[in-house]
């Protein structure tokens, strides 16, 4: 049973992969996208009445089983959005049939890594996970093969990979200092055993392994300044990809991150990741949300948010404790819940408008009623205004940090207040401007963009005592 | 172990690094991609080693990969694909090449004091071998971001990860999980950019990443 769930995960998105690759139609296939993200999310809730259980390769504890729930729940919602997004682009002409086949086939097998990324307990097995799923991605980015696509794609995989390495080098050093304690041979790449004889691992070692790992996965992460390659890969592909990208992807190299964290955290002699990663969080907030003013492109703009709410992320779980963690966790949740129902609102509207100018995009909310609110229902979660979910995360990040470190908290408010300032700037005549561009309705899917946001309002309102001990008992996981 | 077995792979380690030195100053791509060619071949020797010394045959797969993969067919490809696609050439430096020499040389005496200092546990051989191999890393990144030329960048990548398989191998013992990885994820790299290469062909006339850059990120 234990086993059966696990590997379910794998193969569902595995085998939907290889059958999207054969079959032809794009109608047929976009379909069977959603029943397979369906099906994995479906079994990725039976995890939870299953034991925590940890082999050589496979691992599933409180903390994954958390990111595993998100990362298939919001693979389902956007496989639903892609459906309909698609189908403009077919009608228009950006992609063909062809590159249909393969972007559907790329979605099940970014799916995958994904998935393997964060059940993996082996520490080279989650280093290929990540980079299969960066390779994925880059290939969607550069779908459309427009100029701007093929930069973006390009920056992205040349960043990507020189992070990737990084990694794997760290995850080397992870090996050498783990060879006196553990022995030669698998057992040194296991996480689980890694975690129980780390206290014994030489600290100087460890410390460079960790820096390493910290700037190799921060460049997943889009922690400034590694983050050049986020905001182009955004504006670039295709919106459901930037969806999954900043919903999800971000989360899952931020995982990789944690687990190294917990494994320094057991060596009293090692250095302790906190203060660093409080420091890139910080400069990421402060760094983004300066950056939002001068955006002239609608998903580049929420690129940068992206970036500034990992860093308030990373400085959550950089400061640590079980409330901090606890604030961390719900608002990674959040973040990705937002970030990708704004995506989809944004989707729709570059599809309605032909463009993706903040400056050719005016009077949503007169034009195009359901999305224009919709977006701005997104926008008010994301800039962290009460009653949405973003605004009780954000909260509790800041008033568990404050007693600790007041300095920080005041860096941290300043950064989101300067981001809201930005983003209101910027989406007001998006918004409630002159009526611009065309104004043809939109055939687009709400469902998913609603329920996110549904989730983000409830989240704000109540939280169920479910999710609260189940995020409790991941804080005190974290440490 | 023998103090020759130490010497010879203390050599081979330390050739890589001179043959990363190589390729900093190459200013032809066809040199440079000879230049890899060479640097894959060390590795393979050096990994061949590590498989004698460590007893460990199914490093001698590693080595062969390293040896055909890419110190024969990676290089064959390029040159074909830098002759069909008509590319340039002369590769543009960023900065000249005695401040790129210069730094390299920082590069290397930075990781020799990081790499030397924290591991005094670990035993000679592979502690030599992950400073050399830092170094080859580090200086894989210099190339990269010295380099305009994509290809010459890609080049740059492919000998980072040759510096990569050099630490793999360092680490005795070290599952064969990551070694097979590391040389599928070159293969697959290749073939991405081999894909980008030709996109970027049906559509420019250049594979110079500054031509590409001409938006510089932000539509205008």
């Amino acid at each position: 049973m234990t086993i059966d769930a696990l590997g379910a995960i794998l193969l569902i998105p595995a085998i939907s992969a290889t059958l999207l690759a054969i079959l032809p139609g794009y109608l047929l296939t976009a379909k069977l996208n959603v029943v397979a993200a369906l099906a994995t999310f479906l079994t990725s809730l039976l995890l939870f009445v299953i034991e925590p259980t940890s082999g050589q390769y496979l691992l599933l504890d409180d903390l994954n089983k958390v990111f595993i729930v998100l990362t298939t729940f919001v693979g389902f919602t956007t496989s639903v959005f892609s459906a309909s997004y698609i189908h403009h682009e077919i009608e228009i002409g950006r992609l063909t049939p062809a590159f249909l086949r393969f972007y559907h086939a790329m979605y099940q097998v970014l799916m995958f890594a994904m998935n393997l990324a964060l059940i993996a307990n082996n520490i080279g097995l989650m280093w290929v996970a990540v980079e299969m799923a960066t390779l994925t991605t880059v290939l969607m980015v550069g779908i459309y093969r427009t100029h701007e696509a093929l930069e973006a794609a390009w920056k992205y995989f040349i960043l990507g990979s020189v992070g990737i390495a990084l990694a794997l080098f760290g995850t080397i050093l992870v090996y050498m200092a783990a060879r006196p304690v553990v022995g030669e041979g698998m057992d040194g790449m296991v996480w689980t055993v890694l975690v129980k004889h780390a206290a014994q691992f030489d600290p100087a070692l460890l410390n460079v392994a960790f820096v390493f790992l910290l700037l190799g996965y921060g460049t997943k992460v889009g922690l400034a300044p590694l983050h050049a390659w986020l905001p182009d890969a955004h504006a670039e592909g295709p919106t459901p990809i930037s969806a999954v990208l900043s919903g999800l992807l971000l989360n899952v190299a931020l995982y990789a991150l944690l687990r190294f964290k917990m494994m320094l955290a057991v060596n009293s002699a090692a250095i302790t990741p906190g203060p660093l990663m409080v420091t890139m969080g910080l400069i990421s907030v402060i760094f983004a949300s300066l950056m939002l003013y001068r955006r002239r492109d609608i998903k580049r703009m929420f690129a940068y948010s992206s970036i500034e709410h990992m860093g308030i992320i990373v400085f959550a779980f950089g400061m640590g404790g079980p409330l901090a963690n606890f604030a961390g966790l719900l608002h990674m949740t959040m973040h990705s819940l937002t970030k990708s129902a704004i995506f989809f609102a944004v989707g729709h509207i570059a599809q309605v408008k032909g463009t993706q100018k903040i400056a050719d995009i005016g009077g949503l909310t007169v034009t195009n009623p359901v999305l224009g609110w919709g977006l701005m229902l997104g926008v008010i979660a994301i800039v962290g205004l009460p009653p949405l979910g973003i605004f009780t995360s954000e909260f509790l990040v800041v008033s568990s940090t404050f007693a600790r470190a007041p300095w920080l908290t005041v860096i941290l408010v300043l950064g989101i207040i300067i981001a809201l300032g930005g983003l209101f700037l910027r989406i007001g005549p998006v918004m409630f401007g002159e009526p611009k561009g065309k104004t043809a309705p939109a055939e687009a899917s709400y469902v998913p963009m609603f329920t996110h946001l549904g989730l983000v309002l409830m989240a704000g309102i109540y939280l169920p005592p479910l999710l609260v001990t189940s995020f409790q008992n991941v804080a005190k996981l974290l440490g | 172990m023998s103090s020759l077995q130490f010497d010879i792979a203390h050599l081979l380690a330390g050739s890589l690094v001179l043959a990363s030195f190589l390729m900093l100053y190459q200013d032809r791509l066809y040199a440079l991609l000879n230049v890899y060619a060479l640097h894959a071949g060390v590795l393979a020797l050096s990994v061949a080693w590590q498989a004698y010394v460590q007893d460990a045959p199914h490093l001698y797969v590693t080595a062969l990969i390293a040896l055909v993969f890419k110190a024969i067919i990676i290089p064959v490809a390029l040159h074909r694909i830098i002759r069909q696609l008509g590319i340039h050439r002369e590769i543009e430096n960023v900065i000249g090449v005695g401040l790129t020499m210069m730094a390299g040389i920082g590069l290397v005496a930075l990781s020799m004091v990081v790499m030397l200092r924290v591991t005094p546990g670990a035993d000679a051989l592979a502690r030599e071998d992950l400073a050399f191999a830092l170094s080859v890393v580090l200086l894989g990144l210099l190339i990269m971001v010295t380099r305009r030329n994509a290809v010459s960048q890609v080049v740059g990548f492919m000998s980072l990860e040759n510096g990569l398989v050099l630490a793999a191998t360092g680490a005795k013992g070290m599952p064969l999980v990551v070694e097979i990885s590391v040389a599928f994820s070159v293969l697959i790299a290749f073939i991405v950019i081999g894909i980008f290469l030709f996109r970027i062909r049906e559509r420019f006339d250049s594979v110079d990443v500054q031509a590409l850059d001409r938006f510089r990120g932000e539509r205008r």
